[in-house]
């Protein structure tokens, strides 16, 4: 094979690869995760760009070098570059090459530690947060209210500027919520509660997902997040709570069967069934500290 | 009577799907071909005394090849299936339940009966060659780890037409694992196929262990040895830790199917992130255990083909044992999201960044033995250096998805999936190529054909790129992994339908080598030197394909490269008739063959709750391991006239 060949042939596959990343339909708007409209997104995004920067730092160099060294010492006759075959050691060298990863893992892993700690709070403080309570059951989803005493199913209106409180359990096997242009997602859990902060800067609506396979229905787990104005927001739940039905044992019972759903709203659902359902589905073993964000405190007690 | 056959059938096969009735009738059909042909030409006794009973570590190899590219080929069908099925929106192609069977089977096959069996062949083919030994340590124990491995294979792949496949994902998480949610035979198919195999994989593992450090000929010290038998060390002492794990784990989730406990799940006080946690114990050391000895390749290929020494060989040690050490530390990063403590998943997240310092610095050193250096670009060097830019890509992603917070974003996501498959075809299948068309001459005696090669290595590669790049935008499109359909609604079509197309690239290139193997059987370049490629390490300074007894007098070594150092000072590679002495070798046995197909009978049993079947599995088992206890007869010696009788065919006899 001759060098010419091999060289287009790179030049071939590449140029492919770029084909297929950026002219293939994929607008920006459609690529969502780069695309945050809430203060958790946006700071993953800013990690997303840190890393690819720090990652390219290296990648681009190492590339343009391998293209070099490949055309420089090619076995061929005539190649009149230099032929060391005993050289095999230069400490300079492996000092920079264990010295310039340990940097760029340095200053990523700091600002990871801080990415950590700072999903862990309500992403605005001087606003008072809302919680809802999300059961991903077999195949839909299910919200509640337990300041508004409503619920949905497959769908989610929240007040837009205001930090949202996920507590999130299953009621079947374990799925993730995932809501791309809000922030990142956590699982849903039996017999566990997770928390997860997201927040909504303007209204608009913003497509969600079930994100962890939980069998036959899993493809068909979306929903919308629908954020509106606080005063939107106070009238929708006020439109639920005089339209719609109230949500009986009976109805969840239906709904935790396996089955597709389409959006339903209830004015008003049987009392505490978040934490019973979370009780009867082993959580009755846990005992997590209700003012931490994470399982850090939790005890098992048998 | 007969309706209670009928209705018995209807469950013990699969039925209902023509894709499997096909499958069904290619099943009989291969079979009935293969009896007919071993009986035509009167091969089964040479198939029992040459094959099946082997404990030859050369043809173990090549049987573990035979077997993992057979697997290749039936992963990939699998992966052309989903492909299919994803290629545009609301495709009918595969129902959901079936999509979710083929995902599952795809990535076990891949990860436990591909990639793996692919490299255990490597090493059987290759270390002891390369560290100047007759055999493995353990030659019986050897030959049981691969028909352990055939035998968990097989079964798992049987619930494709009996029984019904796995549905829950290749790691099969409860709850969706457990009975209440997958209530059919599939994951009990998988726990004993995985069981099966894994044992003879710990096995295995140990083995080479033993081999490594307890075999090396003459004047090799630890230092001395080549890359390749390092990482096969390194991957090993893997391997001892973690497979343990994965044994206990899945020995657990079937006791919570068969038995009725509650390890697993939260009633009772169980609890499924105890699974999760305890699979990825085993999970992510094992993507380790099977990259690092393509680590190896690569050092012993760049090093022959670039003419040059190894750089900076100390420092390629240190990073191979510092990755196998790492790699045990950094399991929680599959599931940031999934409650751990801030501090956490901010340990797990440094750890695993981490692991990109050492394996940097192993692209480094391959530079910097490319550099001023002779670079011939043979076949095994190409696949070399189309992994370096894929790796580099692959491990830039790695540790973007490291970075926990941003994690939250990727996570079972197509980001994801673009990523492992980047490494694991870039870093893994890349790797293991280039060792199998490396080692190929040393095998088989001939060399594979260039100009097919050429065409599967192009077909592969811009396949590979055209499949996966796409998969990073689908990522951050919203498109999560193990959907089995999608709406025209989402805008992932065209990006589908451009990864599917690569995916069939890359279907036509195995088709290539496949075809190259073939040609090169009647046509393929001859070795008659036992050195095609002008190699630096031992296995080249003997015939090929190698004789059963591997090396007629031991080498004594002086240093790393022995072999080049004797080139280099003129020294031939002649035996002295008198130094001939007879060979101590270890007899053939069907023990590791019958006790295996033993143990398919019982894992097939407790698949299906089938005491009696059970019973008869294991006693049978029991029966083997007394037979063996019993059996003293189990070595014997190469005469002198037989090996003087090799090594002058070769005109090596002085």
């Amino acid at each position: 094979m001759k060098k010419r060949g091999l060289l287009n042939g790179i030049k071939a596959a590449g140029l492919v690869a770029f084909a297929a990343f950026f002219l293939s339909g994929c607008s920006s708007d459609q690529l969502i995760v780069l695309d945050p409209k809430g203060p958790v997104g946006r700071t993953e995004l800013h990690l997303i760009y840190l890393s690819v920067l720090l990652c390219a730092i290296v990648v681009i160099p190492v590339l343009a070098i391998l293209v070099y060294i490949l055309v420089r010492y090619r076995d061929k006759p005539g190649n009149k570059a230099l032929y060391q075959p005993k050289w095999d050691d230069s400490k300079v060298l492996e000092v920079i090459w264990w010295g310039i990863p340990i940097v760029i893992i340095g200053i990523l892993g700091v600002y990871t530690v801080k990415g950590v700690h700072t999903l862990t709070k309500p992403p605005v403080k001087n606003v008072n947060p809302i919680t809802i309570q999300v059961t991903s059951l077999d195949w839909k989803w299910l919200f509640e209210y337990p300041d508004q005493g409503v619920a949905t199913v497959n769908y989610v209106e929240i007040p837009a500027g205001v930090p949202v409180q996920f507590e999130l359990t299953a009621d079947g096997p374990m799925n993730s919520f995932w809501v791309p242009q809000l922030g990142g997602q956590e699982y849903t859990m039996p017999g566990m509660a997770m928390r997860l902060w997201l927040q909504a800067d303007q209204p608009g609506t913003y497509f969600g997902s079930g994100a962890n396979f939980t069998g036959e229905g899993f493809a068909h787990m979306r929903f919308n997040v629908i954020a509106k104005p606080q005063s939107e927001f106070n009238q929708w739940v006020k439109h639920v709570k005089d339209t719609a039905p109230a949500m009986t044992n009976d109805d969840y019972a239906k709904l935790k069967k396996q089955g597709l759903s389409h959006v339903k709203s209830y004015s008003s659902y049987p009392e505490a069934r978040f934490r019973k359902v979370i009780d009867k589905n082993g959580g009755q073993y846990m005992n997590m500290d209700q003012n931490k964000n994470d399982m850090s405190n939790m005890d098992m007690k048998h | 009577m007969l309706d209670n056959l009928k209705d018995f059938a209807s469950h013990f096969f699969v039925t209902g799907d023509p894709l499997i009735y096909g499958a069904d009738v290619a099943i009989g059909l291969t079979m009935a071909a293969i009896i007919f042909v071993l009986f035509y030409f009167k091969k089964w006794g040479w198939l029992w005394r040459e094959w099946l009973t082997t404990v030859d570590h050369k043809k173990i190899g090549i049987m573990y090849i035979i077997a993992s590219l057979l697997m290749l080929f039936r992963g990939g069908v699998d992966a052309l299936l989903m492909r299919a099925q994803l290629a545009l929106p609301n495709i009918h192609f595969l129902q959901s339940e079936h999509y979710n069977e083929i995902f599952t089977t795809h990535g076990t096959i891949m990860i436990l009966f591909m990639a793996m069996p692919l490299m255990f062949g490597l090493f059987n083919i290759a270390v002891p060659l390369q560290i100047g030994a007759r055999d493995v340590a353990y030659p019986f124990l050897n030959a049981l780890s691969f028909w352990m491995f055939f035998f968990g294979a097989m079964l798992f792949n049987l619930s494709f037409v009996i029984g019904g496949s796995p549905a829950a994902g290749w790691l099969a998480y409860p709850p969706l694992s457990e009975l209440t949610t997958s209530p059919g035979v599939g994951e009990n198919f998988y726990i004993w196929g995985i069981q099966l195999s894994g044992v003879g994989s710990l096995a295995s593992g140990i083995n080479f262990t033993v081999t490594i450090l307890k075999m090396r000929t003459k004047g090799m010290k630890l230092m001395d040895m080549p890359l390749f038998s390092w990482s096969v060390l390194a991957s090993c002492l893997t391997i001892l830790l973690a497979f343990p794990v994965l044994t206990v784990t899945l020995a657990l989730l079937f006791i919570d199917r068969f038995a009725g406990a509650h390890f697993f799940t939260m009633l009772h006080g169980g609890n499924p992130m105890m699974y999760v946690n305890l699979i990825w114990m085993w999970g992510h050391p094992e993507v380790y255990i099977v990259v690092l000895p393509a680590f190896g390749i690569y050092s012993e290929v760049v090093s022959t083909f670039s003419k040059k020494k190894i750089f900076g060989y100390k420092s390629m040690v240190f990073s191979l044992m510092i990755i196998s050490v790492l790699g045990y530390f950094t399991w929680v990063h599959h599931f940031f999201t999934m409650g751990a403590s801030a501090n956490v998943n901010a340990f797990f997240a440094i750890t695993t960044m981490a692991i990109a310092i050492p394996t940097g610095v192993k692209i480094f050193n391959w530079l910097f033995t490319m550099f001023r250096g002779r670079i011939r670009i043979t076949q095994p060097m190409l696949w070399t250096l189309a992994f370096i830019p894929t790796f580099l890509v692959g491990g830039a992603t790695g540790v973007m998805l490291a970075v926990a917070p941003a994690d939250y974003q990727y996570h079972n996501s197509y980001f994801l999936i673009a990523h492992f498959h980047q490494t694991l075809i870039g870093g893994v299948v890349f790797g293991y190529l280039a060792g199998l068309y490396y080692w190929w001459p040393k095998m088989f005696g001939f060399k594979l054909n260039v100009k097919l090669g050429l065409w599967a290595f192009w077909l592969w590669n811009i396949g590979f790129y055209v499949c996966f790049m796409p998969q990073y935008a689908l990522g951050f499109m919203g498109m999560t992994r193990r959907v089995y359909t999608y709406g025209w609604d989402m805008g992932w079509a065209p990006l589908n339908l451009i990864s599917s197309i690569g995916a069939v690239f890359m279907g036509i290139g195995f088709i290539f080598q496949v075809w190259q193997i073939l040609y090169s059987i009647k046509y393929g370049e001859r070795d008659t030197t036992g050195d095609p490629w002008d190699g630096h390490t031992l296995e080249w300074s003997i015939p090929s394909p190698a004789p059963e007894y591997n090396f007629a007098v031991l080498p004594e070594v002086k240093g790393r490269d022995d072999f080049w150092r004797r080139k280099e000072e003129g020294l031939d590679n002649k035996i002295k008739e008198k130094d001939l002495k007879p060979i101590h070798m270890p007899k053939n046995s069907g023990i590791p063959f019958i006790m295996s197909a033993f143990w398919f009978v019982a894992g097939f049993g407790f698949t299906f709750g089938w005491t009696w079947m059970i019973v008869i599995g294991l006693a049978g088992v029991a029966g083997c391991m007394l037979a063996r206890s019993f059996s003293k007869n189990n070595d014997y010696y190469i005469p002198v006239e037989q090996i003087r009788k090799t090594e002058s065919k070769y005109g090596r006899l002085v």
